[in-house]
C-alpha cells in the first residue's frame, strides 16, 4: 500500500475488513450446509420407501411417487411421517 | 489405555503431516511410545518430514497383505526412543486400505504403543476415512481461511456421523481445534480470521495455535519434524499442543501481534 493508502484508512477508521466479510460468509454457508447434512435422512429410509411400496404394491396399485417417507426434527424428539396417497376409487382386490 | 488419535482436515496443504510428525515426536518426548502411520497411499510424504525416507524398505500395505510382519515394518525414528514411523505405500493403490485390515494393525499396535497417530490425507475419500474410523481423538488442522474452515466443519460431520465410534453408539470422537499458520499481525489488520472466530463457527475446543513461520519450511528441507528446532516459536507452540493434549494447563501463546505504532500503520511494511 502506497503512503496516501495508508494515511486514507487510517484517517478513515477500519472500512469493512476482509476478515469480517470472511467469518459471514462461512457462517452463512456452514449454517446451510449443516441443515442439509441434519435434514438429510438416515441411510435407511430410501430403503425402507421400496419396501413399503412393495408390500403397499401386492394390496393396492400406487404410483412410486405416493408415497412419502420423511424424518422430521421436533425439538427434542423425531418423527417418522408415512404419507401414502391412495389412488381415487381404484382399489385392485387382493 | 493406548489412543488412536487422527490428524485430519479436509482441506490439502493445511499442515496435517508436518503436525503428526511434531505431535507424535513430542508425544514420545514425553515418555509415550508412539507410532505415526502415513495413511496416503500413493502420495506417502510422512517419511521425508521425519526424515527416515532412505529407510523406507516396507510399508502398511505390505503389512496389510500379509507380506511381512508388522514389525519389520516399523521404522524407528531417529530423533526419538520412543518414536516409530508406519509409512504409506509409494506404488499400490489406496483401495488396498481396506476397513478390516486397518482395525487389525490398530489392534496390534495398541498391544505394545500408547499412542497411535493416524496421519490423514486430504479429501474424504477412502484414505481419509480409513484413517479416521477407529480413532478415539482428532487433530483438526485448520487454516484461518474460508475453504479450510469449511472443510474442517465437514470433516467433523462425518467424524460425528460416520467413525466407529459414532457408528456403535459409544462415546463420541473427542474433537481438538488446531489453529495451524496463523498470522496475528494480519489477524490484528482485520485481513485473517482470528482464533475466536475459528472456534465460535467450528464449535470444538482450541488445543492450540501454531503460527506461520518460516522455520517449517526449514524443519521439512532438512527431515527434521519442527517441535525439535532451537529458538522457534513453531516449536514452542507445537509442545504447547502435546502439553495440553497430556492434560497439562497451559496459556494460549501466539495469538496476539505487537501493536504496531502510528508511523508503522502510516508508512505500513512488516
Amino acid at each position: 500500500m502506497s503512503l496516501i493508502d495508508n494515511l486514507l484508512d487510517y484517517l478513515r477508521g477500519d472500512t469493512k475488513k476482509t476478515a469480517v466479510v470472511a467469518k459471514e460468509r462461512l457462517q452463512i454457508i456452514l449454517a446451510h450446509e449443516r441443515a442439509g447434512r441434519n435434514a438429510n435422512s438416515p441411510d435407511y429410509l430410501p430403503a425402507l420407501q421400496e419396501e413399503l411400496l412393495a408390500v403397499i404394491a401386492k394390496y393396492i396399485h400406487v404410483d412410486r411417487d405416493m408415497i412419502k417417507v420423511q424424518l422430521e426434527k421436533h425439538g427434542d424428539y423425531e418423527v417418522l411421517e408415512l404419507n401414502i396417497m391412495l389412488p381415487e376409487d381404484k382399489r385392485a382386490g387382493a | 489405555m493406548p489412543k488412536i488419535i487422527v490428524v485430519t482436515s479436509g482441506k490439502g496443504g493445511v499442515g496435517k503431516t508436518t503436525t503428526s510428525a511434531s505431535f507424535a515426536s513430542g508425544l514420545a518426548l514425553r515418555g509415550n511410545k508412539t507410532v505415526v502411520i502415513d495413511f496416503d497411499v500413493g502420495l506417502r510424504n510422512l517419511d521425508l518430514i521425519m526424515g527416515c525416507e532412505r529407510r523406507v524398505v516396507y510399508d502398511i500395505i505390505n503389512v496389510i497383505n500379509n507380506e511381512v510382519s508388522l514389525k519389520q515394518a516399523l521404522i524407528k525414528d531417529k530423533h526419538c526412543d520412543n518414536l516409530y514411523v508406519l509409512p504409506a505405500s509409494q506404488t499400490r493403490d489406496k483401495d488396498a486400505l481396506n476397513l478390516e485390515a486397518v482395525g487389525r494393525i490398530l489392534d496390534e499396535l495398541k498391544e505394545s504403543f500408547d499412542c497411535i497417530v493416524c496421519d490423514s490425507p486430504a479429501g474424504i475419500e477412502h484414505g481419509a476415512f480409513s484413517a479416521m474410523y477407529y480413532a478415539d481423538e482428532a487433530l483438526i488442522v485448520t487454516n484461518p481461511e474460508v475453504s479450510s474452515v469449511r472443510d474442517s466443519d465437514r470433516i467433523l460431520g462425518i467424524l460425528a456421523a460416520k467413525s466407529k465410534r459414532a457408528v456403535e453408539g459409544l462415546d463420541p470422537v473427542k474433537e481438538h481445534l488446531l489453529v495451524t499458520r496463523y498470522d496475528p499481525k494480519r489477524v490484528a489488520a482485520g485481513e485473517m480470521l482470528s482464533v475466536d472466530d475459528i472456534q465460535e463457527i467450528l464449535r470444538i475446543p482450541l488445543i492450540g495455535v501454531i503460527p506461520e513461520s518460516e522455520s517449517v519450511l526449514q524443519a521439512s528441507n532438512s527431515g527434521t519434524p519442527a517441535i525439535h528446532l532451537e529458538k522457534s516459536d513453531v516449536a514452542e507452540a507445537y509442545r504447547d499442543l502435546v502439553a495440553r493434549f497430556m492434560g497439562d494447563e497451559v496459556p494460549m501463546r501466539f495469538t496476539t501481534a505487537e501493536k504496531a505504532g502510528f508511523l508503522k500503520r502510516l508508512f505500513g511494511g512488516r
